[in-house]
């Protein structure tokens, strides 16, 4: 029985790592299709970090970033979220939706109405692998956003996996298309029950 | 020489003037600053998780709290302030306090653990300074949005800087 992710081995981190690999492979898909692009993404990264160390880890804390969140729930609990810079989640809504925004300091009612839809397919694509990979039944909340300092958007899930312990487990992956690196960023965190759970249904010693 | 320390998640520091002392990007955390303008010495804790009843043991283990756990509590985390304060020759008698945090950042709704954990980080500093006799001179809580909290040990004027707004001085 894993107790604190700590705990967490090198196999049990490998097969986070696939889960990761999977579950944003798919979101990179959908992200494509929307883009009318080839979406490609980073090697998969399974972190166990210090909470202090979860935010220095991924970007600098006063980085203003726009952040959709989603619960998932069921069989399964944790956290998907999307981190994207402003100008990427311009030029990603260009494709949903047009507008002549490039002298705006945020973004349009429209577009973030864009950007929350499209944190909900990425987390549908991404939680939905997961989901036929391990037979669990899991369900998704509806997207939140915000568009802020990305140190107080990350101490959001922090908070509610790090009570526990002095460390937190996330899954992290960029995206890329053949042009550029996209300054965005896929992170899934989950309570140690689900990883265990996960673990014991792959058929993994835990 | 002045300088600048900067403070993380479920961290404090203590100094004086005419240092300054910042915490970036407080979201649901909250900033406590803490002032003795008689003796110019302040700090600044960075709280993250309201009670520290709420540490889970993990099965039959129950270690006690590290004082780096004891910092991501607003109890604990306030006390261990005012006593290295204290140690250092800052009277809690003459302690003033300013807050700021507590936000909401998704404006995900207040019943849920998620969406709540701001007003509840608040109350209990609130709590927390009470219980040692503290006065909080000035605060900047609540809504949904990120701050960055600075301490100016010469002055013990706090400056809150967030993305949506202009610089509140409190």
């Amino acid at each position: 029985m894993i107790e604190s992710y700590e705990e967490l081995n090198d196999t049990h981190i490998d097969v986070l790592k696939e889960i990761g690999n999977i579950g944003a492979g798919n979101a990179a898909t959908s992200l494509g299709v929307l883009l009318d692009e080839d979406v490609s993404i980073s090697v998969p990264d399974v972190r166990i970090e210090e909470l202090n160390d979860v935010v220095g880890s991924i970007g600098a804390p006063d980085e203003v970033c726009v952040a959709v969140l989603l619960n998932f729930m069921g069989e399964a609990n944790g956290v998907i979220l999307f981190l994207m810079t402003i100008e990427d989640a311009k030029v990603i809504t260009n494709a949903m939706v047009y507008e002549d925004d490039d002298g705006m300091p945020g973004l349009s009612e429209m577009k973030l109405s864009g950007v929350k839809e499209l944190g909900n397919i990425l987390a549908s694509s991404y939680i939905g692998s997961v989901a036929s990979l391990t037979g669990m039944k899991i369900s998704l909340s509806p997207p939140h956003i915000a568009i802020d300092m990305m140190g107080a958007i990350l101490a959001v899930p922090v908070t509610e996996y790090g009570a526990a312990d002095s460390r937190i487990m996330f899954a992290c992956e960029s995206f890329a298309t053949k042009e550029r690196r996209l300054g965005s960023h896929v992170i899934m965190f989950t309570d140690v029950e689900t990883l265990t759970d996960i673990m014991g249904r792959l058929g993994l010693d835990v | 020489m002045c300088e600048q320390r900067v403070v993380g998640i479920s961290d404090r520091s203590v100094s004086a003037a005419p240092d300054e002392i910042v915490t970036f990007a407080l979201g649901s955390c909250v900033g406590v600053a803490l002032y003795d303008e008689a003796a110019r010495i302040g700090g600044l804790a960075h709280i993250m998780l309201p009670d520290s009843s709420l540490r889970v043991s993990h099965g039959s283990r129950k270690p006690a709290l590290s004082a780096a756990d004891r910092m991501k509590f607003a109890d604990t985390g306030v006390e261990d302030m005012v006593a290295e304060m204290s140690s250092r020759g800052a009277s809690v008698g003459r302690m003033k306090a300013k807050i700021a945090g507590g936000a909401n950042m998704f404006g995900i709704s207040d019943s849920s653990a998620l969406g709540s954990i701001g007003g509840r980080n608040v109350h209990s500093v609130r709590a927390a300074l009470g219980r040692l006799g503290i006065p909080i001179v000035a605060e900047d809580v609540g809504s949904d949005f990120g701050r960055t909290m600075f301490l100016d040990l010469a002055t013990g004027k706090v400056r809150v800087k967030s993305f949506v707004r202009e610089v509140n001085e409190i």
